[in-house]
């Protein structure tokens, strides 16, 4: 009984010790990418390629995705608001949702899930396949030449994503509000023009997205970093990368949001 | 070539990006409407400001003329000083009248300018000297039940 209760209390301090130690680790990851980033931008065509990789090829899933979540707002918004009269104030609501909050989460988790999931498998397998560590003997510094370009490639790609996405779900508000349901077109505009405020709205959308561009891509790249090199290992950092970076732009959102937006 | 084509698709992208915040900044955000920098400050004070807001719109004839820009507690006189920047181009006369209105029944409030017929223009950093209160929804009951009341003691009264 008392060995079997030792047992679990020793287990539990062997997964805490063993979270902090990983912390620590993904925190010299961290630091060692951005001192080793010279070299994505020396050479930059080595991020140029990876902004393909990570943004390029996530533009129809964000574009589509956003046109059919501003869709929705406008719906469901109007549905809500013509109760009180003020189906007029439909663009302040699309507008402001999407560009505070919805476009940069949303976009950061259809990115987390698009891209981050294949940083992950990419650099766990090639770390599995010993490509990395061929690099190293090449006295090739794989994080200046494999994972800091992956890291900007992704950051530069995010804060676009993200606007991209709010951009369309605007037109997707739009074309439900005014050319299905016939909301009037100068108040559509003029109402969210006058509530939408270029620093405190855009401005913090672009710099919430470009802080959930880092956290997702840190994440994914010491995800695979960090992967066994195995099938088995590779799979698991990939879930892993979803979930993991998921609940970080959910959190983030909350804690910039509170910096943000804290005067309302 | 491989590598121009790429180079050609993450351009696009870039563009397409930056095209994306243009608009937010333009089409969706007030960016291009009011300009800051070409603007005055004028200062008002309230004796309540009920749900004035900073950023509220001000407003002269039902046109957007400016932006509250700031909302303190004077604690010498005890009444509230909104601050507001105008646009340089609308000028307003020394008379002018400040009010803090309601769009709509259940709207968002904001600070209306009615000139007055004085010759002399406000400047930068002037008050507002009249102005009226918000109106409060508990003092507009309160006083029309007070009014009730009293109507009804003089009703008891005359017969």
């Amino acid at each position: 009984m008392l060995e079997r209760g030792l047992a679990a209390i020793r287990g539990t301090g062997h997964r805490v010790v063993n979270a902090i130690w990983r912390m620590g680790y993904a925190s010299r990851f961290f630091f060692a990418v951005l001192t080793h980033s010279g070299m994505s931008f020396r050479r930059f065509y080595l991020t140029v390629k990876e902004i393909y990789f990570a943004g390029v090829l996530s533009l129809i899933i964000i574009l589509v995705s956003g046109l059919f979540v501003g869709m929705v707002l406008g719906l469901q918004g109007y549905e809500t608001l013509q109760k009180y009269g003020s189906e007029s104030a439909l663009g302040t609501l699309v507008a402001l949702s999407l560009v505070r909050e919805l476009g940069p989460v949303l976009a950061a988790l259809l990115f987390a899930s698009r891209a981050g999931s294949a940083i992950t498998a990419e650099i766990g397998l090639m770390k599995a396949t010993e490509q990395i560590t061929a690099m190293e003997m090449m006295a090739v510094n794989p994080i200046a030449r494999v994972v800091a370009p992956r890291f900007w490639g992704g950051v530069i790609s995010m804060p676009l994503l993200a606007a991209m996405f709010s951009a369309m779900g605007v037109f997707g508000g739009y074309l439900v509000g005014v050319v299905m349901i016939g909301v009037d077109d100068g108040q559509f505009w003029s109402q969210m023009q006058s509530a939408v405020d270029f620093r405190r709205d855009v401005l913090n959308g672009v710099i919430k997205s470009g802080v959930f561009g880092v956290a997702v891509t840190a994440i994914a790249l010491f995800e695979g970093y960090d992967a066994p090199p195995t099938a088995e290992g590779v799979s698991r950092a990939t879930t892993r990368t979803v979930v993991t970076s998921s609940l970080a732009v959910l959190v983030l959102d909350f804690l910039l949001t509170a910096f943000m937006f804290r005067g309302i | 070539m491989e590598r121009t084509t790429l180079d050609l698709w993450v351009g696009l992208f870039v563009v397409a990006g930056l095209a994306a915040v243009l608009v937010l900044a333009m089409k969706v955000g007030n960016l291009s409407t009011f300009n800051m920098s070409e603007s005055y400050i004028l200062q008002a004070d309230f004796d309540n400001i009920g749900g004035l807001k900073a950023r509220a719109p001000v407003k002269s004839a039902g046109v957007v003329v400016g932006r509250v820009t700031a909302i303190t507690f004077d604690n010498a006189t005890y009444r509230a000083r909104v601050s507001m920047v105008i646009d340089k181009r609308y000028k307003f006369p020394k008379d002018t009248f400040g009010k803090i209105l309601t769009a709509g029944l259940l709207g968002e409030q904001y600070l209306g300018l009615d000139p007055g017929g004085d010759e002399v223009m406000l400047k930068g950093g002037d008050k507002i000297a009249k102005t009226q209160s918000a109106v409060v929804l508990e003092s507009l009951i309160s006083s029309f039940m007070y009014n009730k009341a009293a109507e009804g003691d003089a009703n008891a009264k005359k017969p």
